[in-house]
């Protein structure tokens, strides 16, 4: 059987030893977990278990949840650390979707970049980047067919960018301007795009999780093909709606893949404060008779599979799979706060999963696909064209230029049909 | 034309609405199979299959929070909640996602959905399956909320409900599903067989949103009212011999001001009634509008009778209801003033 990997401490088993020493319990006391280091010492991911790449088995999809328990509790990856790709889940993308990929996560940095620095020029209040955990939303848009419906947290701007989506509109929605699709009415990066498969981001955490299990559930019943994909973090699995999300997709073989990236912080919260005695988050999933899997959220390959893997169950209608994406956030959790007030600085570096957009950019290499010099060249290319599309967004205004949705715009769209109530206070406020 | 109980009128308005559209699915807890703890649901399962008529896990914040995610998608739920009580696990739903996707996605996705929840007390259900949160829900933009006090109303109004594109908190006095309390607790009631709001309309039948009705003609004073209380406040005219009229005001939001308005502005004189506990509650909104509107008309200060300040009591029930008497003296106490 398979031991849970991150929190079995020494510190933990010595405490259990001397629990049943003495002859009397000892008076109780409040256990709050702790992360294994703090700002000042040296990081330390060692409590980390990662089995080398290509070693965990890729199950039939019709595999029963409980023959697969050990998935729940170990990493699948793909790309070793010589750059090949290796073992059961090594996939069939060709070259050119994997250089496809490839931009996608290198357009979605420098999008972040841009944007990162807009917010500090004033042109926007608030911005969240993806910074390290790119490879989980980019690759995994990948697996999904037209109509299939994401149900996104703030930090899967990748579905976007790789589901085809204009970086215009997501700039004028982020500088919440005259083109802003959602007419200035959300805070920046809380986009929606029913065409693109993106379900509209609440901002209140977990909420989706449960919306996607029903959305899921309304294919099945009109026995449509679609599948829902729900997304949270680590720190929200703690809400209710998580909980309730797994028993209706248990009880209802919903055909929806549950998406947890861990990214090892909910702000400055260390994620075994969410996780507790649990060996992952992963087997949360098994109590519920889910097939529970972890991946390597930093490998392209990786998610990909996974993620493929997962929507084949859910349209064979052999119901929920939970992922979880074991990634780290590199950057702050928003333009609002300062990673250093709460963890090492050098933390990223010591990682132990890599940066993606490297992984799969050597990978390329290796299948001589690409080399440093085009990948230099591409990533001119790209800041270029993100760059003029938000010089686009720009000429369509910035949260304090005169150029933002109208006070009138405020009053529409709270009902279908605007009720007697909404249109005095319209009038009243002279718009 | 049949006749109906409120039960009844309420399962007719849905079995219309599930035969008339595919996409209408009704699920809550003990819902499916049994037909719901007070049979609101009995027969759907059988008769409509079970992927749409269908029992759930108890979890409001689950069955509200599904629905959600099945607007989204085009179907029309029409939930239960078991008791109105019962609801708050799922507030966060309804008030964050259901009563704002509309707005917050500039209508990419929207929220189609019924909320049904009995409400109200008299029938010695103690504070856990007697209260009246719609104040909870009148103060949340976005969303509407109704409260029916007959059978007539509770079928066209659930049929315009279901039929609605935005969320509706369809609120049923349990009081009422049998007959038309009059609020002498000691006395049997009339069962709606006999009543003429029992007479309900076969087949579909709507009454729109926002429209309330005059109960009882008058010109002594304007009694606002709704629910269990449109019942209760007819015993107190009655009782006092006093020419009120009474509204029902069957939807709360939207609201119907200009029926309102035209009332008070003939009669002068207003009292406000409801089984809802009295600080911010509805009737303070009804209060600050009527005198907003009619203050030039009116001849004494608005008067607001309602359930005391204190969870809903179990042995107390009859000294916690805002009954006959109770209104009787706030009515006297207006034409006094």
């Amino acid at each position: 059987m398979p031991m849970p990997d991150q929190d079995l401490t020494h510190d933990t088993m010595s405490s259990r030893r001397e629990a049943v020493r003495s002859p009397e319990p000892a008076p109780l006391k409040l256990h709050v977990p702790e992360p294994a280091v703090r700002p000042g010492g040296t990081p330390d991911f060692s409590n980390i278990r990662i089995p080398r790449a290509g070693q965990v088995d890729r199950p039939n999809v019709d595999v029963d949840a409980e023959a697969i328990r050990d998935l729940a509790f170990s990493v699948i990856r793909v790309l070793n650390r010589d750059g090949e790709a290796v073992g059961p889940w090594a996939g069939a993308l060709s070259d050119s979707e994997l250089l496809e990929g490839l931009r996608h996560m290198m357009t979605l940095r420098a999008f972040d970049a841009r944007m990162q620095m807009a917010q500090r020029q004033g042109k926007t209040s608030f911005y969240m980047q993806h910074m390290g955990e790119e490879a989980v939303s980019c690759a995994f848009r990948k697996a999904l067919a037209p109509g299939d419906m994401n149900f996104p947290t703030y930090r899967q701007a990748g579905l976007l960018i790789a589901g085809g989506y204009s970086l215009v509109e997501m700039a004028c929605q982020i500088y919440s301007n005259t083109h802003d699709p959602l007419k200035g009415r959300q805070l920046p990066v809380m986009y929606s795009s029913r065409e693109h498969g993106f379900f509209s981001i609440s901002g209140n955490l977990a909420t989706q999780y449960i919306q996607a299990v029903g959305w899921a559930m309304a294919s099945a019943i009109k026995n449509d093909t679609k599948i829902a994909i729900a997304w949270i973090g680590d720190g929200a699995t703690a809400e209710s709606d998580f909980h309730a999300a797994l028993v209706f997709a248990s009880t209802y073989r919903a055909p929806v893949v549950l998406n947890i990236v861990n990214n090892q912080w909910a702000i400055s919260t260390f994620q075994g404060i969410a996780r507790g005695g649990s060996g992952t988050f992963a087997a949360r999933g098994l109590g519920f008779g889910i097939p529970a899997l972890r991946v390597d959220g930093n490998d392209y390959l990786a998610v990909h599979a996974v993620a493929k893997w997962a929507c084949e169950r859910a349209r064979r209608n052999l119901g929920p799979t939970l992922i979880e994406h074991v990634t780290y956030r590199v950057g702050a959790h928003s333009t609002s706060d300062d990673p250093a007030g709460y963890r090492p600085k050098t933390e990223s570096e010591a990682w132990p999963l890599g940066d993606p957009v490297i992984r799969l950019k050597n990978h390329l290499i290796v299948r001589g696909a690409w080399s440093e010099e085009r990948h230099k060249q591409a990533e001119a290319e790209i800041l270029d064209t993100v760059i003029s599309a938000q010089k686009e967004a720009e000429s369509y205004g910035t949260l304090h230029s005169e150029q933002r949705p109208s006070a009138r715009d405020m009053f529409e769209g709270v009902f279908a049909e605007m009720p007697p109530h909404l249109r005095r206070q319209r009038q009243e406020a002279g718009v | 034309m049949t006749r109906r109980t409120m039960i009844e009128a309420i399962r007719d308005a849905m079995d219309v609405m599930m035969s008339r559209d595919d996409d209408v699915v009704v699920f809550g807890e003990d819902v499916g199979y049994f037909g719901g703890v007070f049979r609101a649901t009995q027969g759907l399962q059988a008769k409509y299959g079970t992927s749409r008529c269908f029992d759930t896990p108890i979890s409001e914040l689950g069955i509200v929070g599904v629905a959600v995610g099945m607007a989204a998608y085009g179907l029309k739920p029409c939930v239960e909640i078991q008791f109105a009580d019962y609801m708050y696990p799922a507030y966060d739903q309804i008030v964050s996602e259901a009563a704002r996707l509309r707005y917050r996605s500039n209508g990419q996705f929207t929220c189609p959905l019924v909320v049904r929840m009995p409400t109200g007390g008299g029938i010695f259900g103690g504070q856990t399956h007697s209260q009246s949160p719609e104040a909870l829900f009148t103060h949340v933009c976005g969303i509407k909320t109704v409260v029916p006090s007959n059978p007539r109303d509770a079928k066209g109004l659930l049929i315009s409900a279901i039929e609605d594109p935005d969320p509706v908190i369809f609120l049923e006095p349990k009081r009422l599903y049998n007959g038309p309390f009059d609020g002498h607790h000691d006395r049997p009631v009339t069962p709606w067989s006999k009543h003429d709001l029992g007479e309900v309309d076969d087949g579909h039948f709507a009454i729109p949103l926002g429209s309330a009705a005059i109960r009882r003609q008058g010109k002594a004073v304007t009694i606002l009212a709704y629910g269990t209380m449109v019942h209760v406040a007819e015993t107190a005219a009655a009782e006092t011999d006093i020419d009120a009229e009474i509204i029902d005001l069957r939807t709360l939001l939207p609201l119907d001001l200009d029926t309102i308005e035209a009332s008070v502005k003939k009669t002068g004189r207003c009292v406000i009634v409801h089984e809802a506990t009295l600080t911010s509650g509805f009737g303070a909104e009804l209060c600050a509008l009527v005198q907003t509107r009619c203050f030039y008309h009116l001849e004494a200060p608005i008067v607001r009778v309602a359930g005391w300040d204190t969870p809903y009591p179990h042995a107390q029930e009859w000294d916690y209801f805002p009954g006959p008497a109770r209104i009787g003296r706030a009515l006297i106490e207006t034409l006094e003033a």
